[in-house]
């Protein structure tokens, strides 16, 4: 089978290559270049930079297949960095990752694997993709290795999508992936993980939006719980819902965002009991296994670093669905993935519209 | 069998080039600066080699200096005339749209230092005009660089005419001749400019050596300071079995350029009206009836190039979309762009260049294997929901 490998530079992705190369399928290795490289700005960053392209170019070379690298800067552009300008000015945060995986790789990027005859894209994502026999779907399943699930970031792909992806190394450990790109003598064997947001290496998320957003209100008040006005920030979008640190607030107590609101730019603040909620409602929710028909007690995990927390989920028709947890979860935020599992298997998942 | 396509981005070296450049390695290892013999051995490989450029271009050997390439001899001809010249206060630079990077950035550096540069537009066809330099130039331009052919599209630009207009106002005449030179006649004289850059790599010769070539008289400041190389000119000991394999390919291109040229113009026609005929909504990119003889550039119809490269290089064809930028992808050419052509269009496009290992057998293959690939990439195109939905 050909099958197209996006290749990031970075051990999973390289170990995934390797592994379809040794398995015997028709391997070509592409990679996405997601920034103008020439015109000497800063450079987005660790994911995607000029070393990781090249690094991909060594791996590809290492393991014997022909590697190409595409353009894709205006969709990156169009599809993942425009979106996250306007989630954060909106007051929410967003999940960039999630959109690049369903809008970018599984689409502009699959579309162009067809072009070349491939059958389906690979990635170097911890997942596992399984067929459900009860109902024909495909499943989306937690990667083995639960520390570094990526299923998360998954949520959104479609069936079409899924019936094309493929994720070598879901079904092993972290520790099993770097040993074999050892074993191979892969030049990335040892190279860090890769952190945080790939086009924002230097983490400053609030100067980034601001260069592509100057009109973003950068003035508005910070109020408590009661509306009693404690100061003033910088703009809605330098702050996230749970946020402790750079609210320039003096208190005795330790002070966390509660909500943020771009019609009036307000942000509530308050401690950290009343960051938790019971309940959620989340809107384009992609129902993996099957739209229920009824309520059904899931695990629903709220960030990529969450314990996925019992809850009653149901569906609202539209795409929308309502979420009851079990006990309170702390910083429900608007802009982030809500995701539910029965075990590992991906049930569905949305975006995040509110918390009460 | 991989076919290669893509002679204008670089060459494989002819047999002779090889075998004196592997000699020249060996045998020449002497510092053509040294007086003992094994000094005075390089130091007339090089004079060999000079004479041999001077001859493909109707030039004098003294007026040839050596380079490490079309780049350095481009900086060497903008930089070093503009520093030459600031201290008469001509401070202008003036190019076209359509030059090479090497030109281009270098206007832009030297713009960043208080040179006022202008760029001339080219038509549809990718032909500058000289009327449009004669209202462009000022008493205190400083030079004009216009390129001789493109390397994305081949056409040719009238040089002489340019070089009549410049001196009308005092100015000097560059042109970068790097995709025309070896592959058409390049007359120095009769083209009347004052500097022309080569480079031997894209006539066979070996990467790494180049030339430029300075009319005599012409005042031009070093940019490379150090040893009395070069006549003072380019400091830096000589990359000697490079030079001396950028001679014998001089000489290889002088000697065989009339036959070699109506051969390899030949194959481009039947590669590029085969591909006209066998596919839908193509179009040739630039004036056809002003080109070197090697090179067409074709635009196909909702195809994006990209993805026809690559499908095209899995087939074994090696082909190009044009200019290659720092990783080896496409961008958008700024060449079809400064033509007018609309940005899917020059998205669109690809270039076949061909030279002298080309055969009637590789041009067979490629008209061969193109219409299906093209039919492969349109058919996921007319079908935009390929990928299913929920």
């Amino acid at each position: 089978m050909r099958i197209v490998v996006a290749m990031s530079g970075g051990v999973d992705s390289s170990v995934a290559a390797a592994l379809l190369a040794e398995q015997g399928h028709d391997v070509i290795g592409l990679s996405m270049q997601l920034y103008d490289q020439s015109e000497g700005q800063t450079p987005f960053g660790s994911c995607c930079s000029l070393d990781d392209l090249h690094d991909a170019r060594r791996v590809a070379a290492a393991i014997n297949i022909p590697h190409y690298i595409l353009n894709f800067e205006r969709r990156f552009n169009e599809e993942v960095v425009s979106n996250f300008v306007q989630e954060y000015t909106a007051g929410r945060t967003p999940l960039p990752c999630a959109h690049c995986n369903s809008d970018l790789k599984f689409a502009t990027l699959l579309d162009r694997a067809q072009g070349l005859g491939a059958d389906a894209v690979a990635t170097g994502h911890y997942a596992r993709v399984e067929d459900d026999p009860a109902n024909g779907r495909r499943l989306l399943l937690r990667g083995v290795d639960t520390a570094k699930d990526q299923s998360y970031f998954l949520f959104s792909l479609t069936q079409g999508q899924l019936a094309r992806a493929v994720f070598p190394v879901g079904d092993r450990p972290k520790a099993m992936v770097r040993e074999y790109a050892r074993r191979l003598r892969l030049p990335v064997a040892d190279k860090p993980d890769s952190q945080e947001i790939c086009f924002i290496p230097n983490h400053d998320y609030a100067s980034f939006v601001e260069a592509r957003a100057p009109d973003a209100p950068h003035d508005g008040v910070i109020v408590d719980e009661q509306g009693h006005v404690l100061g003033r920030h910088g703009g809605i979008h330098r702050f996230t819902v749970g946020q402790r640190k750079g609210l320039g607030l003096p208190s005795s107590a330790p002070l966390y965002v509660l909500s943020l609101s771009p019609a009036d730019q307000q942000m509530v603040v308050g401690p950290k009991a009343s960051l938790e909620r019971t309940h959620l409602t989340a809107s384009s929710v992609n129902w993996m296994a099957g739209e229920p028909d009824r309520p059904l007690r899931l695990a629903a995990q709220i960030r990529h670093r969450h314990a996925a927390a019992p809850a009653m989920v149901r569906s609202l028709g539209d795409a929308r669905a309502d979420v009851i947890f079990d006990t309170p979860q702390v910083a429900i935020t608007p802009g982030q993935a809500v995701v539910f599992y029965t075990d590992d298997v991906v049930i569905g998942g949305g975006w995040i519209d509110s918390g009460a | 069998m991989r076919v290669y396509c893509d002679y204008n981005a670089t060459t494989p070296l002819a047999a002779e080039v090889t075998e004196a450049v592997v000699r020249a390695t060996r045998d020449l290892f002497g510092n053509a600066s040294s007086v003992h013999h094994f000094g005075q051995q390089a130091k007339t490989a090089i004079d060999e080699a000079r004479s041999a450029v001077a001859a493909l271009l109707n030039g004098d050997p003294s007026e040839v200096v050596f380079t490490s390439g079309g780049t350095e001899s481009d900086n060497f001809a903008v930089r070093g005339a503009a520093a030459a010249m600031e201290t008469s206060g001509r401070r202008h630079l003036v190019a076209t749209t359509i030059e090479h990077e090497a030109i281009l950035n270098t206007l832009k550096a030297l713009a960043r230092h208080g040179s006022r540069t202008t760029l001339l537009d080219v038509d549809q066809s990718g032909v500058a005009s000289p009327d449009r330099l004669a209202e462009s130039l000022t008493d205190d331009t400083a030079i004009v660089s216009v390129m001789h052919a493109n390397n994305e599209i081949g056409t040719i630009q009238p040089v002489a005419a340019f070089a009549a207009v410049a001196h009308t106002r005092g100015a000097l005449l560059h042109t970068d001749a790097v995709q025309s030179a070896g592959k058409i006649p390049v007359d120095v004289r009769a083209l009347g400019v004052d500097l022309l850059s080569l480079s031997a790599h894209k006539f066979n010769g070996p990467k790494g050596a180049g030339a430029l070539w300075i009319k005599r008289g012409t005042r031009l400041q070093p940019i490379l300071t150090g040893g009395r190389h070069e006549r003072n000119r380019r400091a830096g000991t000589e990359n000697v079995p490079a030079i001396v394999g950028l001679g014998v390919a001089a000489r290889l291109a002088t000697a065989k350029m009339a036959a070699e040229g109506a051969r390899v113009a030949a194959l481009r026609d039947r590669l590029e009206e085969g591909i006209l005929a066998s596919v839908s909504g193509t179009a040739v990119n630039g004036a056809r009836h002003c080109r070197v003889p090697n090179t067409t550039n074709i635009s196909f119809d909702r195809v994006e190039a990209e993805s026809l490269l690559i499908a095209l290089d899995l087939e074994g064809i090696a082909v190009s979309t044009g200019s290659a930028c720092s990783s080896g992808t496409l961008e958008p050419s700024h060449v079809l762009r400064a033509m007018g052509l609309p940005t899917h269009r020059s998205q669109n496009s690809l270039r076949f260049s061909l030279g002298l290992f080309s055969t009637d057998d590789e041009v067979t293959r490629i008209i061969d294997t193109v219409p299906r690939l093209v039919d492969k990439l349109r058919d996921l195109t007319r079908k935009p929901q390929a990928v299913g939905s929920k």
